[in-house]
C-alpha cells in the first residue's frame, strides 16, 4: 500500500515538474484515462444496485410510505420515532451480541485453523474441505442444524440424554437461541475465513521464520512475533468485511423464527426488524430510516477499526 | 404501457357489453364477440390445492374457450411479498387468493375491485356458503371478495396411546374443559403422559423431568389469535377479541378470561403435561405426534393429510373441541376468498373467473380432491364424502361448522400483522414465566390498542 501512495503523491506532484516537453514526451501516456475505462463496469454496477437505491432509499426514509399508495414526505419523523422504540434499540443490542459471539469465535478459530494449515500440511483436500461449509446456502445450513439441535427430535439433545445430562432448547430457549444461531455461522463461515487468513499467511516471507528458527523459537513465539504482526492488514480486512457480514445476519434468523415461533424478540436482529417493518407491517419509510442508521453505525464501525488496526499500512513493504 | 392500456380499455368496454348482451340472451358466455384471447392471472398458496384449482381452471376453459387462466403457486412465506411488490408496479395478478389478515392492508390502499355491484348484477346466492363466510370480506357496504372454502379446529389424538391408557374413543366426544381444573380434557391428558418408567401423569410417583410422551401438545406460534388452541378455548369461557368483529378498533387482551386460559396452559407445563417453552420442538406439532412423542393436540382443518394421510407414522382419530364452562363447544372459523386486481384490465373475465370459483361447479371439483372443505355447504358434504372414501373420517370439523352458536370468527382488523407479533411476544414471555400472564396480557392489550389511536 505504502508504494502505491508514493507512487500517487509522485503523479500528483507531477505537474510542477512536468513543465519540460523532452519528459513530457519520454513518459508513458496519462493511466488514468485507462483505469477510468477500467473502472466503468464496476463503477456502473455500484451507481446502479449500490448507488441509485441508497438515495432513494434516503428519500424514503423522509417519507409516510406504505409500498402501495404514494410516499408522503415527514421531514425527519422517521427518525425521531425510531430513536425512541425500544424495539429498534433491542435489535441493535441483540445484533450486537450475536456479532460478537460470531466474529469472536470464528476469527479465533479461523486463525488456529489457518495457522495449523501454514505450518503443518498444505494439502489442497484439507483446503477444499474448509470450504465446504462455506459451499452451503444459508438456509440449507439452517434447516440442517434446526433438525439436528432440535429440542425433542434432534440427534444432539437424543446423544444428551443417552449421556444422562439434560436436553437443551437450542433454538427456543431465549438464553441460547442467538449463541446457537452465532455458532451455526461460526460453523459455516470458519473456512472461508480461515482460506482468507491463510492466503495472507502465505505472503510473510519464509526466510522470517526460518531465522527465527534458528535462534530457537518456538512455533507459538514465531506465531505471536512474526505471524500476528506480519498478518495485521489482512487480519484488519478480514475483520471489518466479516464484521459487516456478521452485522447483516438475517437468513438464518428467518429460517429458525419461521412464523416468529422461534426464540422471539430474543434472536429478532436489526435487519428482521428492518425486513418486518418494510414488508409485513409495510412501513417503508420507517424501515429505510432504520437501514440508514444501520449504514451509518457500520461505517463508522469501519472507520475506527481501519484506524485502529493501520489496516491501510503492510510492515512488509 | 400506455398503449396497452389503452387497448386494455377498449378490451374491457367490449367485454362488458359483451357480457351484458350475454345476460339478456339466457346467461351463456359470448365475450368471445370482442374478438381477443384474455389470460388471467391467478395466484394461490398452497401446492396441496394446486391440482384442485387446475382441474376448475380446465373446466373454465371449456367453457370459456376465449379465456384461459394461468395457475402460479408461491409458498406462504414469498407469496405475500410477491404479491405486494407486484401492487407497487401495478403489475399484480388479475385474481389471487386472499387471507383475513392480510386483506385489510390491501384494501386501505385500493388494490381489491369491489365486487358488490357484479353479485347485484348476476345476482350471486350468497347463502349458499356458510354461515359467516361471506361477511367476512365486507367492509362499508363494499365486498372485496367471494368465499372459498373454510376451516374449523378439533382435538386429534393418538389412538393406540388413548387404547394403552384405557380411554374409550366415546368419551373423547363429551370431553368437558373449565380454566380452574381443566374438566375432563385434563384427566385425559395427564393419563396420555407417560414417563420413562412407564407410569402416566395421574400416578403419584410420575417423574415430570423424564417424560416419554407428553399427553398435549400446545401451539405457541399461534399470534395474536390462538386458533390452534388458546384463542377456541378462551372464547368458550366467554371471552370475546374485540369491541366489534370484523373492524374493530379495541381488542381485549387483558380480559381475566383469556389470563385464565393462558394460565391452564401454563399449569399444563407446570405438572409436565406439556413441554416446556424453551423444550419444544421447532419442526412443529405433526412431527412430534409422528413421532410418538406426544398423544394429542388441537389441529385445524387444513392439517387432515398429516395426520390422517397416507404419511402419518402414527395412528390418529379426531374429536370435537371440548364444551366450555358454559357448556358450548367453541371453535374459530376462518375462509378465504378469491379478490380481483382493482387495477385489472379484464375486469370481465376475472369476476367471471371469481364467479365460477364460488360456484358449484368449481368447489363439487375441488371437494372431490378431498382437501380442503370448499365454502358452498353441498360442496362441504361433498368433501367430508371424498375423504370418508378415503377412509379419513373428518365429520368433526363438519359438525363443528354446522353446529349453531358453535362458531367465531378470527378478528379482522387495521394493523393484524403488528398486533400478531406483539400478542405472540407477550403470550411467550408469560410461558416462559417472565411476566405473569394478567400483567403481560395487559401491557400487550395497551400496545395493541395504541396503534389504533
Amino acid at each position: 500500500m505504502r508504494t502505491m501512495r508514493s507512487a500517487e503523491r509522485s503523479q500528483v506532484a507531477e505537474p510542477s515538474v512536468a513543465g519540460a516537453p523532452r519528459r513530457r514526451r519520454t513518459r508513458p501516456r496519462d493511466d488514468r484515462r485507462a483505469a477510468w475505462i477500467f473502472l466503468v463496469p464496476a463503477l456502473a454496477g455500484f451507481v446502479i444496485f449500490y448507488g441509485y437505491p441508497t438515495v432513494r432509499g434516503f428519500w424514503y426514509s423522509l417519507t409516510d410510505y406504505n409500498l402501495l399508495t404514494a410516499p408522503a414526505y415527514v421531514g425527519g419523523d422517521n427518525y425521531a420515532q425510531l430513536v425512541r422504540d425500544p424495539q429498534f434499540w433491542h435489535s441493535i443490542a441483540v445484533t450486537a451480541y450475536y456479532v460478537l459471539i460470531n466474529i469472536g469465535s470464528q476469527l479465533l478459530l479461523a486463525l488456529l485453523l489457518a495457522a495449523l494449515m501454514h505450518r503443518l500440511t498444505r494439502s489442497v483436500v484439507l483446503r477444499a474441505m474448509l470450504l465446504l461449509p462455506w459451499l452451503v446456502p444459508n438456509v440449507t445450513v439452517a434447516l440442517v442444524w434446526i433438525w439436528l439441535l432440535d429440542a425433542e427430535l434432534g440427534f444432539v439433545n437424543h446423544v444428551l440424554r443417552a449421556l444422562g445430562l439434560g436436553t437443551i432448547g437450542f433454538f427456543m430457549s431465549p438464553d441460547w437461541a442467538m449463541p446457537t444461531i452465532a455458532m451455526v455461522n461460526t460453523w459455516a463461515y470458519t473456512g472461508y475465513t480461515a482460506l482468507l487468513l491463510y492466503a495472507g499467511m502465505l505472503q510473510i516471507p519464509p526466510h522470517l521464520y526460518e531465522s527465527a528458527a534458528i535462534d530457537g523459537a518456538g512455533e507459538l513465539r514465531m506465531f505471536r512475533s512474526i505471524t500476528l504482526p506480519m498478518l495485521r492488514p489482512v487480519l484488519a480486512l478480514v475483520l471489518v468485511v466479516s464484521l459487516i457480514g456478521s452485522f447483516q445476519i438475517f437468513d438464518t434468523v428467518a429460517v429458525a423464527d419461521r412464523g416468529g415461533g422461534g426464540a422471539g424478540s430474543a434472536v429478532r436482529v436489526i435487519y428482521y426488524f428492518i425486513y418486518q417493518q418494510a414488508f409485513q407491517y409495510f412501513h417503508m419509510g420507517y424501515a429505510s430510516a432504520a437501514a440508514l442508521m444501520l449504514a451509518f453505525v457500520l461505517g463508522v464501525l469501519t472507520v475506527v477499526q481501519m484506524r485502529l488496526l493501520r489496516a491501510s499500512r503492510s510492515d512488509l513493504a | 404501457m400506455n398503449t396497452t392500456k389503452r387497448a386494455g380499455h377498449a378490451l374491457l368496454s367490449l367485454a362488458l357489453a359483451g357480457a351484458l348482451a350475454a345476460c339478456g340472451s339466457g346467461g351463456q358466455t359470448q365475450d368471445g364477440a370482442s374478438g381477443g384471447d384474455v389470460t388471467i392471472d391467478y395466484w394461490l398458496w398452497d401446492d396441496n390445492q394446486q391440482a384442485s384449482y387446475q382441474a376448475c381452471a380446465d373446466a373454465f376453459h371449456t367453457a370459456n374457450p376465449n379465456v384461459t387462466v394461468k395457475i402460479t403457486q408461491t409458498a406462504w412465506d414469498q407469496y405475500w411479498q410477491n404479491l405486494t411488490t407486484q401492487f407497487t408496479t401495478g403489475q399484480a395478478p388479475d385474481v389471487w387468493t386472499n387471507h383475513v389478515s392480510y386483506y385489510p392492508q390491501f384494501i386501505g390502499s385500493g388494490q381489491v375491485l369491489d365486487v358488490q355491484p357484479f353479485v347485484t348484477r348476476d345476482k350471486v346466492d350468497l347463502t349458499q356458503y356458510q354461515e359467516g363466510l361471506p361477511d367476512l370480506w365486507v367492509k362499508d357496504g363494499k365486498r372485496f371478495g367471494l368465499p372459498k372454502d373454510w376451516d374449523t379446529v378439533a382435538l386429534v389424538y393418538n389412538t393406540s396411546m388413548l387404547g394403552e391408557q384405557g380411554v374409550k374413543a366415546d368419551e373423547m366426544a363429551g370431553l368437558t374443559w373449565n380454566p380452574s381444573d381443566g374438566g375432563t380434557l385434563q384427566q385425559v391428558i395427564a393419563k396420555l403422559t407417560v414417563d420413562e418408567s412407564g407410569r402416566n401423569g395421574l400416578d403419584p410417583a410420575f417423574d415430570k423431568n423424564r417424560v416419554k410422551v407428553y399427553g398435549f401438545l400446545p401451539e405457541w406460534a399461534d399470534g395474536s389469535q390462538g386458533q390452534n388452541g388458546w384463542g377456541d378455548l378462551a372464547v368458550a369461557n366467554g371471552w370475546t377479541y374485540l369491541d366489534k368483529n370484523p373492524w374493530g378498533t379495541q381488542y381485549k387482551y387483558d380480559d381475566p378470561r383469556l389470563a385464565q386460559t393462558i394460565d391452564w396452559y401454563r399449569q399444563l407445563i407446570d405438572k409436565g403435561y406439556a413441554p416446556k417453552f424453551d423444550k419444544q420442538s421447532t419442526l412443529g406439532r405433526d412431527a412430534v405426534l409422528n413421532a410418538g412423542k406426544g398423544a394429542m393436540t388441537f389441529a385445524g382443518s387444513w392439517t387432515i393429510n398429516s395426520f390422517l394421510g397416507p404419511d402419518a407414522k402414527e395412528k390418529f382419530a379426531l374429536a370435537p373441541m371440548p364444551l366450555g364452562p358454559a357448556g358450548v363447544r367453541k371453535t374459530a372459523i376462518n375462509g378465504l376468498s378469491d379478490a380481483i386486481f382493482a387495477g385489472t384490465p379484464h375486469k370481465e373475465e376475472a369476476w367471471k373467473w371469481v364467479k365460477f370459483l364460488a360456484s358449484a361447479d368449481c368447489q363439487n371439483i375441488v371437494a372431490d380432491h378431498a382437501v380442503v372443505f370448499p365454502a358452498i355447504k353441498s360442496a362441504s358434504d361433498k368433501a367430508a364424502a371424498a375423504h370418508q372414501a378415503k377412509g379419513r373420517d373428518v365429520h368433526v370439523y363438519l359438525d363443528a361448522a354446522k353446529a349453531p352458536g358453535g362458531t367465531f370468527l378470527l378478528p379482522i382488523t387495521e394493523h393484524g400483522n403488528e398486533v400478531s407479533q406483539i400478542v405472540q411476544d407477550a403470550i411467550q414471555s408469560i410461558i416462559l414465566g417472565q411476566v405473569g400472564a394478567a400483567e403481560g396480557l395487559k401491557q400487550a392489550n395497551d400496545q395493541v390498542n395504541a396503534l389504533f389511536s
